[in-house]
């Protein structure tokens, strides 16, 4: 249960706000999930420079990863961001996760980088230096924890494939099937949370060749429960809510960005959102906007 | 008389409906800034008149008695949710919930409202300027829901005896509505309504849709 | 007759029973009260008196205190009941209005809050009733702003211990015109509750509502969060996020005046299974006794009540054990219980609101049958001895107020209500399933 925010920009003129922009709309869901908190963002020159493997890590910490890296993978760069480390080099990213030191992997690809931990979203959102970050895409995630436990590796987003990310408001009823299923399949899992097993499925398909309007049709024929769910890849961003559709969802859309979020008041921090296209997704719709 | 300004970027929510509240409150208000602020003006108990000038948050001007509230912007979830009297107009958007469970009083959404619009509703009347969502009018039990534009999936699921009129299509009906005959009586209520929210559409141009009563006793084809 | 005949185990006579009549009227059966099959209760618990490592308290000449403050946390005029042990919410409409007004008095009496139900609050229950909780759930019938303001607390009821994730029944013998009326429903039909509330769910929307809830009565007002049995560790949690000043748990012994027989069996955990749950999450969250815990299902005697106590509860409601106290069931109406098909000690038909003993009824000549002011009388005395009962308890195990009453007071007699209540089996110091 949770609060969620996305914020995909078209106007290059607004990617150094990316950071401050997705700070300040996460920090009007607050109330919505005071447990932990995470954010992917997408295309950050000194989290994942142009052109180099990035790998987000958690239970380790910048020197520990560039120690063990050294004479290993050249010119290895890692960087702390409160609870989160990412890692980047001119390599392959299998190659450098192949030479990581003992951490847990929470993001993988070119240009995203994951950020979260447990603890009041305000303090984390200090910890990753939000407000600093740019880039031309990113989500954020409010959590309150319903029957999962409350660990950095139990927050959102979830990125469990190359540039992939998810995030989730509401509970699945069928998860633990799911799960099983895609365990026999070979898929393994990070955390015991329903939504990880959202973001399993997605990978799983997007993995075999679906797009992502597929990968999420065919979630919303999978899985049973409430959801509304902000999907990133490194070239769309897409929204999609269960048949009911209890749980809440905006998107707002001008001519230099799109936006989603539980609630209107974070939409209301972004600049020229009074003049926004303002709607709600109707049920099991996938939407997507490309890069 | 000039109206009291309340600026919501400067005062909380709580201070502005502890004034609105209080015994003896000026007659008009303005409320700016409000942001998605969740509860603006709820509760409310007296004739005033409050402009709400910017989008607001879930539950705007719940459980309304008397006071005419004016949102000139989007409302959140449960705008006007049971709501006994007065008037409530949503200038833009309203998101589900619309006047759930309301028994009285009339609530105007200029634009659309979201899903869920007009559940269980007890007595209020609800006309909606655009489009309607899915699950509308579920379990409503009396008033009357008036939509110029389209309804969406399942509309009047399991109603008692609220009447609905649609002008635009439904998507499709829930269990036990069923659409009625628009006999003359209809056409006068729809017109009053029509006027009393400020529109022009035509009565003439309406259909009217209630229980087909089926689910009033549990039998064999209806027990779950 | 049936001399040397064998019963079937499986297919004993009241499942051939219900099988017979599944196929005779093809509608599933609706009933009124709790899970009747057996399940591990208070009864396979047992206090550990004081003997000579811990003093007992006199009786009468030394204090043990009974009293409990509910809702502290956010409200301006938190709850100060006399007893722990409360009246659960049962609706007008469900209940004569009689009695709906011998519950007031009966609590009234004692110094202890009654809880309005599914259909509004009626004036003779807010006239007769000193702490009056006022609840709101997913159909909202009769709900109103005025009658909000008049409550002592609010009570936003997620789900029943009797069918957690159902909503009420109500079927159209008992919709009368005043029953209609106040729930603005067509007089007779059978009406079936929603089982979600019409404007949010889940926890991050319900910390929103509540808010609402206390602008409207400008934060003067303990708001409860009532939950059935199930997942209650996590539900409980979500509760106290959402903003809950007092959690009400309800096990699946708890009553309910109309629901499918299946969901009132073979839905939810017992009282005594939920219980520790309930009180982890709290005292995880660090605000065990700061927000309050009220547990209902199957409490009927001060033995109950004690132990609800120490397991970490700090009031307990009951619904079934009042209306027998109020005289549902009573062996002087057994000829009419028959008339029925049922017999004293038995009756379970609240739905059909033909009871003889005029409580689950809104028949006029029926409910006047039961004088209000004696019920009442009935109810206090009740009352009063499952307070005594509890504090006699208390006093052995040496506490000066009930509350002083905690799990290792207790030890259990079966190795199922040992892993459930999480004390050690008698005699042991063994607690099935505990992590070293």
């Amino acid at each position: 249960m949770c609060g969620i925010v996305g914020l995909h920009l078209r106007e290059p003129e607004l990617h150094p706000r990316l950071g401050e922009l997705l700070a300040a709309m996460l920090g009007q869901l607050v109330e919505r999930g005071p447990d932990s908190a995470g954010v992917a963002v997408y295309g950050d020159p000194r989290l994942t420079p142009p052109g180099r493997a990035a790998v987000s890590l958690l239970d380790t910490d910048a020197a520990t990863v560039e120690s063990a890296l050294r004479g290993r993978i050249p010119d290895a760069v890692a960087v702390d961001a409160g609870p989160t480390t990412v890692v980047h080099a001119p390599v392959g990213v299998d190659a450098l996760i192949e030479a990581l030191p003992r951490a847990t992997v929470i993001g993988t690809g070119e240009e995203v980088a994951v950020l979260k931990g447990t603890g009041h979203p305000h303090d984390l959102a200090r910890a990753f230096g939000l407000a600093g970050v740019q880039g031309w895409q990113g989500v954020g995630h409010t959590r309150m924890a319903t029957e999962s436990a409350v660990t950095p590796q139990g927050a959102h987003p979830f990125s469990v494939g190359p540039g992939q990310c998810l995030v989730h408001n509401g509970s699945f009823a069928n998860h633990a099937t799911i799960r099983r299923e895609l365990r026999a399949e070979g898929v393994s899992f990070d955390s015991d949370n329903d939504s990880e097993v959202g973001a399993r499925f997605v990978a799983y398909h997007l993995a075999r060749g679906a797009d992502l309007d597929k990968a999420l049709r065919l979630l919303c024929e999978r899985f049973d429960g409430f959801y509304t769910l902000l999907v990133t890849t490194a070239d769309a961003f897409a929204v999609v809510r269960d048949a009911i559709a209890c749980k809440p969802a905006l998107v707002a859309e001008t001519p230099g960005w799109v936006a989603m979020a539980s609630e209107y008041r974070a939409l209301a921090v972004l600049p020229g959102v009074e003049s926004a296209r303002i709607f709600e997704p109707e049920p099991e719709e996938v939407y997507v906007w490309k890069r | 008389m000039e109206a009291l300004t309340v600026d919501l970027a400067a005062s909380p929510v709580r201070q502005l409906n502890q004034a609105l509240h209080a015994p003896d409150p000026a007659p008009r208000w303005r409320v700016l800034n409000p942001r998605g602020a969740h509860s603006v003006a709820c509760g409310l108990t007296r004739h005033l008149t409050v402009d709400i000038e910017g989008h607001v948050g879930y539950y705007c001007a719940g459980m309304n008695q008397l006071a005419t509230v004016t949102v000139h912007g989007n409302a959140g979830v449960g705008v006007a949710e049971n709501m006994m009297s007065g008037m409530v107009r949503v200038r833009g958007n309203a998101s589900q919930s619309a006047g759930a469970t309301a028994h009285g009083g009339l609530l105007v959404i200029e634009g659309d409202a979201a899903a869920r619009c007009g559940i269980s509703m007890k007595g209020a009347d609800i006309v909606v300027g655009g489009s309607i969502g899915h699950m509308s009018a579920f379990m409503a039990q009396a008033g009357r829901l008036v939509v110029c534009g389209d309804a969406g999936d399942a509309l009047g699921d399991s109603v008692y005896e609220a009447r609905i009129y649609v002008k635009g299509t439904v998507k499709s009906l829930g269990a036990d509505c069923v659409e009625k005959p628009v006999r003359d009586e209809h056409l006068t209520e729809l017109a009053e309504l029509l006027k009393l929210a400020e529109r022009d559409e035509d009565p003439a141009a309406f259909r009217r849709y209630g229980s087909a009563r089926r689910l009033y006793h549990f039998t064999v084809d209806n027990a779950y | 007759m049936t001399e040397g005949l064998r019963e079937s185990a499986t297919f004993d006579r009241a499942t051939i029973h219900a099988i017979q009549r599944a196929a005779a009227t093809g509608v599933y059966d609706i009933r009124g009260g709790g899970a009747k099959r057996r399940l591990p209760h208070f009864d396979d618990l047992l206090f550990l008196g004081a003997s000579m490592s811990r003093y007992p308290l006199e009786g009468y000449r030394e204090r043990c205190d009974t009293d409990v403050i509910l809702g502290a946390r956010h409200a301006k005029y938190p709850l100060h009941l006399a007893i722990p042990v409360t009246i659960a919410g049962m609706s007008f409409g469900a209940l004569s209005a009689n009695a709906k007004e011998a519950l007031g008095r009966g609590a009234g009496a004692v110094g202890t809050s009654t809880t309005t139900g599914d259909g509004g609050m009626t004036p003779e229950e807010r006239g007769q009733s000193k702490h009056l909780v006022y609840q709101y759930l997913p159909s909202r019938y009769g709900m109103n702003p005025d009658d909000l303001r008049k409550a002592d607390a609010i009570e936003v009821v997620l789900g029943q211990g009797a069918k957690p994730g159902g909503g009420g029944m109500l079927l159209g013998q008992k919709i009368t015109d005043r029953v209609a009326g106040m729930r603005t429903l067509p007089v007779g039909v059978d009406q079936r509750s929603a089982c979600r509330h019409p404007d949010w769910t889940g926890p991050d929307d319900l910390a929103i509502k509540i808010g609402e809830l206390r602008e409207i009565t400008d934060w003067e007002k303990p708001i409860y969060v009532k939950i059935g049995a199930t997942r209650t560790y996590y539900d409980v949690k979500l509760a106290v996020h959402a903003g809950a000043d007092v959690v009400v748990v309800d096990g699946m012994q708890g009553g309910t005046a109309a629901t499918q027989d299946v969901f009132i069996e073979h839905v939810g955990i017992p009282t005594l299974a939920a219980i520790p749950q309930a009180v982890q999450a709290l005292q995880e969250l660090g605000v065990h006794r700061e927000v309050q815990l009220i547990v209902s299902g199957g409490i009927r005697s001060g033995a109950d009540v004690a132990k609800a106590i120490a397991l970490g509860a700090d009031a307990v409601a009951i619904g079934t054990a009042a209306l027998i106290a109020l005289g549902d069931n009573h062996p002087r109406h057994d000829a009419e219980y028959r008339a029925l098909g049922s017999a004293a000690g038995f009756y379970d038909d609240y739905q059909d609101g033909r009871d003889p003993a005029g409580i689950s009824t809104q028949d006029d000549d029926l409910a006047a049958r039961l004088d209000p002011v004696e019920g009442g009388r009935r109810l206090a005395n009740y009352l009063r001895v499952l307070t005594m009962e509890a504090q006699t308890i208390a006093r052995a195990c040496g506490k000066s107020h009930l509350h002083h009453l905690e799990p290792e007071d207790l030890v259990a007699l079966t190795i199922e209500s040992a892993a459930m209540a999480r004390v050690p089996l008698a005699g042991t110091d063994w607690i099935p399933g505990a992590r070293p």
